[in-house]
């Protein structure tokens, strides 16, 4: 059987590669929205700024755009390389929405984004313009498949097992692609996106009007920024609220885990902010409870209540029982496709075998499970409480900020004041990293919380994984490291670097309301 | 509705046709990449070889990302076998692919000498060890791939890294890389002037002869030295996607019996042949882009002809040969190919059509003077 030691690495693996991809993202996401509306004040009122914008946070873009397909590629390979076992057992349904991906979405947006650097002159300003939105929405389909195909993993509906394939496949399309979970995870994910690009020209600009530099460019951007970092900001509490909503209809226990709630709370659930937890003895030893508000959250009603861990638990352990008899009826058809009876135990007990599949932890002979082995697999379905309850405290309260500082950001535009305050341009500019933070702690309640499933309740990570040797996997993990942390550097320092000398030196001259360059 | 045997079959063709897309159009790009330090010596005729394909690659590379996209979707067993059994040859293809996004776009971002001479030879890895490295995995799966699954279908891979570096292999990637390396010169020639455009025509005047010989005496090898896989029996081609129910029979020439059975499969090795003696004859013509349109249809036969050598066989194994992967037996479910069909068949066609009107927007030779013009915005 396959070495546990492999499957760490593996997850560590695609944690890091998945992480860097994700610190490239959201700014592609959000900042070649931002260049469609610059271009498209340019394309209305014509006033060169506007496209000289457009071309200086271009270049910025395409900074980070290289290395968002550099990380890319890796990922796109990588369930195959690392996840060989996944990628046999749910390929049918997953590879589609990745395959789509590749088909509307890359081609679109990596066809587009050459023409957008070097078409400048070739292009009438409409082309342009339509160049530039096509590039957004090639980066923002890419977001809606790869979620649909992140959010199946999360909840997967749509799928049943095929015992003569040995492997799910899908029944319906349509579930698949109006999976609720993944809506909610897509809007919630571009909206962080757009967060991050609002947030990177807020403080790039804040930054040249605290040196008084380029300030007829900074305003006009920040204005872009403040109005479109608000909308968005508010967009990303709301709809991560739609998260949590769906997360506690699909995925209870990764809900109870973020809330640390042992216990079922009788409607309505009080939301804990603070807690000490106890993961060894299921309890928390201190929390600080606001009545009723998990209840709305979770539910959206004051009647329902919200199931904790310890009841989750015993349902799991009923639902590996189940799964052992699909499991037994699965080895008498694997001998016999045409037996009857065990087709009907089967199709009966399905939803169990995923369950049944966390056994293969303690023993071989799946039927012959012990209670005790099945209590344990039982407790293997709650994921670390603690990290999952700050992670996810600080991403809502990061998020909370945001909405604060773009809505001060935005009074202070209508004002005309932006450059009045030091003060907040100073907020404004150290607040550059934050978006990100929030982003990867959010992978890492999304990701982390699924623990320890790779697919919700039907493949447990540990199976997932390629048979491979530790020694492959520390040389490719190594690797990776190395390299793109080598490139993490000089992505860094190029953005600086371009940052520093400003549009002043990218264009040699000012850019001016009106007067302009012909480059 | 189509039954799921054709379906299958559909799949395989689209297949040869994703991988011999990402051939020609990736092709030239690694092609380039691999003779950049060669064929421009100097910081301006570098920046001149690095813009011709600076708006396009992007877009070019996403065949790969297809590519391994559709083997997912449409035969998913063929993508965890292959991508895992190959797996330290797989990151060396990573590694040396994610060199090429910064050596295009942070290469010319600083005036330093060290600084863009390291990209430069950045970018040649990024150009020569892909092809090299997709030439010897397609080498070793015509040999099979030791691996073998267990009763749960999980994959098995028996051998070792330094086993997929053996002769017949690597006689393959040298025909991947020199099949490249001359259509990149045949796209410098149709891109560039002067001193830059007489080297690249010298390249592909004789590039494509070397490919002919080695492809041919890997024909040889084939023909004498390669032990081909047969389905002796089982293997029903509508059946589940289920490697375990055949019969394989192993020897030693048996990936040319196809020529016998299906005879119009003979066409794919004679456009290769013709397709790369054509280009030498075009290189030198006023109207180079067809010998672009050879060299292209030149990799379009290679690539297909290892393709339809094998059918239906996707990746045999040597291990097992009765667990060899197969396009019948390997695929995705029937629901789930005709998704996919539809989606290419409505994407396939707006693909083409705003890459036609890039590539016609960007038309035209690239010139020192241009790059001087435009020191800033290009690359
Ligand atoms: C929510 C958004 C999102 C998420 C969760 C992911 N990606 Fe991504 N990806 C993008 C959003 C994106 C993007 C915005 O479209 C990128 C980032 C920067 C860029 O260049 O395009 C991109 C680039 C990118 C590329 C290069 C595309 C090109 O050449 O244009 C590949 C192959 C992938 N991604 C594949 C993946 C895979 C297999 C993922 C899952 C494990 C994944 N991405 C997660
Ligand atoms: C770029 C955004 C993403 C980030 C930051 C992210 C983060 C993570 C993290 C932190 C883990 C490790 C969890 C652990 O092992 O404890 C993980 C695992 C994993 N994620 Fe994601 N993820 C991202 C996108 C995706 C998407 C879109 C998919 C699927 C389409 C996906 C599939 C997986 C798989 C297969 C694993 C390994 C199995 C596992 O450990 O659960 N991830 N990811
Ligand atoms: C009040 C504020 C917020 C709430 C209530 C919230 C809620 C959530 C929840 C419940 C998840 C997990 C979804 C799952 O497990 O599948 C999540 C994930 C995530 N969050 Fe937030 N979030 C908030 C703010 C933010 C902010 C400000 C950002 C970034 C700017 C952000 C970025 C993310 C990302 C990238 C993910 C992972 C993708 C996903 O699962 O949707 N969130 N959020």
């Amino acid at each position: 059987m396959i070495d546990i030691d492999v499957v760490s690495l593996a997850r560590l693996q695609f944690a890091a590669t998945a992480l860097y991809h994700f610190l490239f993202v959201p700014l592609t996401l959000g900042l070649s929205v931002i260049l469609g509306i610059m271009e498209s004040v340019y394309f209305i009122t014509k006033r060169p700024i506007w496209r000289d914008m457009t071309k200086f946070w271009g270049v910025l873009f395409g900074i980070n755009f290289a290395m968002g397909v550099a990380t890319g590629l890796t990922m796109e390979f990588q369930f195959g390389t690392n996840w060989a076992y996944y990628s046999h057992y749910v390929g049918d349904i997953f590879g589609a929405p990745l395959a789509i991906e590749g088909l509307m979405a890359f081609f679109l947006e990596a066809t587009f984004v050459g023409i957008f650097f070097f078409g400048w002159d070739r292009l009438s300003r409409g082309a342009h313009l339509f160049v530039t939105w096509m590039v957004a929405l090639g980066s923002n389909l890419s977001a809606l498949w790869i979620l649909i195909a992140n959010g199946w993993m999360q909840h997967p509906v749509g799928a049943r097992f095929n015992f003569e394939s040995m492997r799910m496949e899908v029944s319906s399309f349509y579930d698949v692609l109006f999976n609720p979970t993944a809506q909610a995870k897509f809007v919630h994910t571009i909206s962080a996106g757009y967060v991050t690009g609002s947030m990177f020209v807020l403080a790039i600009s804040a930054f040249f009007l605290l040196s008084g530099r380029n300030r007829d460019f900074a305003k006009r951007s920040i204005t872009i920024a403040a109005a479109f970092g608000l909308c968005s900001s508010l967009s990303v509490v709301v709809l991560g609220d739609e998260s949590g909503y769906t997360a506690a209809e699909s995925q209870k226990m990764k809900l109870a885990a973020i809330e640390g709630m042992w216990d079922t709370e009788p409607a309505p659930a009080g939301f804990n902010v603070v807690a000490i937890t106890d993961q060894q003895n299921h309890k928390n030893l201190f929390e600080a409870k606001v009545p009723w508000l998990l209840g709305l959250i979770a539910t959206r009603s004051a009647s329902e209540s919200v199931p904790g861990i310890n009841d989750l638990v015993a349902k799991n352990a009923q639902n590996i029982r189940d799964g052992m008899k699909a499991y037994t009826a699965l080895q008498i058809l694997r001998k016999d496709g045409t037996n009857v009876e065990a087709k009907e135990i089967l199709k009966q007990y399905e939803y169990g075998l995923g369950y049944a599949l966390l056994l293969t932890k303690y023993t071989q002979d799946i039927p012959a499970a012990t209670d005790d082995m099945i209590t344990k697999a039982a407790w293997d379905t709650v994921p670390d409480v603690v990290p999952l309850f700050w992670t996810f405290r600080l991403m809502v309260a990061l998020g909370f900020f945001f909405i604060g500082l773009f809505a001060f950001a935005f009074w202070m535009v209508v004002q005309k004041r932006v450059e009045t305050s030091r003060r907040f341009l100073l907020v404004a500019l150290f607040s550059l990293p934050l978006p990100w933070i929030s982003s990867e702690l959010g992978w890492f309640v999304a990701e982390y919380g699924r623990q320890p499933w790779c697919i919700d309740g039907i493949l447990p990570t540990r199976l997932g994984a390629s048979s491979l040797t530790t020694g492959d996997m520390w040389l490719s993990l190594g690797g990776f490291l190395i390299l793109y942390s080598t490139l993490l550097v000089v992505e860094l320092y190029l953005m600086v670097r371009t940052i520093r000398k400003g549009p002043e030196d990218y264009f040699g001259h000012h850019p001016a309301p009106v007067l302009s360059s012909a480059n | 509705m189509l039954d799921f045997e054709t379906l299958r079959l559909i799949w395989w063709f689209l297949l040869g046709f994703l991988l011999a897309g990402f051939a020609i159009f990736d092709g030239f790009d690694f092609g380039v990449g691999a003779l950049l330090p060669w064929i421009a010596r100097t910081d301006s005729e570098r920046r001149v070889v690095i813009n011709t394909i600076g708006p396009v690659w992007e877009g070019n590379q996403t065949w790969i990302i297809l590519g391994a996209g559709a083997i997912f979707a449409a035969f998913p067993p063929l993508y965890g076998a292959s991508f895992s059994g190959f797996y330290l040859a797989l990151i060396g293809l990573l590694f040396s692919m994610i060199l090429r996004p910064g050596g295009f776009k942070y290469r010319s971002k600083l005036q330093s000498t060290t600084w863009r001479t390291i990209w430069d030879h950045l970018l040649f890895v990024g150009g020569a060890v892909p092809p090299l490295l997709f030439g010897v995995a397609v080498g070793n799966v015509l040999e099979g791939v030791p691996f073998h699954f267990d009763e749960w279908q999980r994959l098995f891979y028996d051998g070792t890294f330094f086993g997929l570096l053996n002769p017949f292999a690597i006689l393959c990637g040298l025909v991947s890389v020199s099949m490249l390396v001359s259509h990149g010169a045949v796209y410098l020639v149709n891109k560039t002037e002067g001193v830059i455009q007489a080297r690249a025509k010298r390249i592909a005047s004789l590039g494509p002869l070397v490919t002919i010989a080695l492809f041919v005496l890997a024909g040889f090898w084939v023909a004498f030295g390669v032990q081909g896989y047969v389905v002796a029996a089982g293997g029903a081609w509508n059946g589940p996607s289920n490697p375990f129910t055949k019969t394989v029979t192993v020897h030693t020439g048996a990936w040319l019996a196809n020529y016998g059975t299906y005879p119009w499969m003979i066409l794919a090795p004679m456009l290769g042949l013709a397709g790369a003696v054509l280009t030498t004859r075009l290189v030198g013509s006023p109207k180079p882009i067809l010998a672009f349109v050879s060299s292209g249809a030149s990799i379009f036969g290679i690539v297909s002809t290892a393709g339809v050598s094998m059918f239906p066989f996707l990746m045999p194994s040597s291990n097992n040969p009765n667990q060899s992967l197969t396009a019948f037996d390997a695929s995705s479910s029937h629901y789930t190919l005709m998704i996919m069909l539809v989606s290419t068949i409505i994407f396939m066609p707006i693909i083409i059509i705003y890459t036609s009107w890039v590539y016609k927007m960007m038309r035209g030779t690239v010139s020192s003077k241009y790059i001087d013009d435009n020191s800033h915005s290009v690359y």
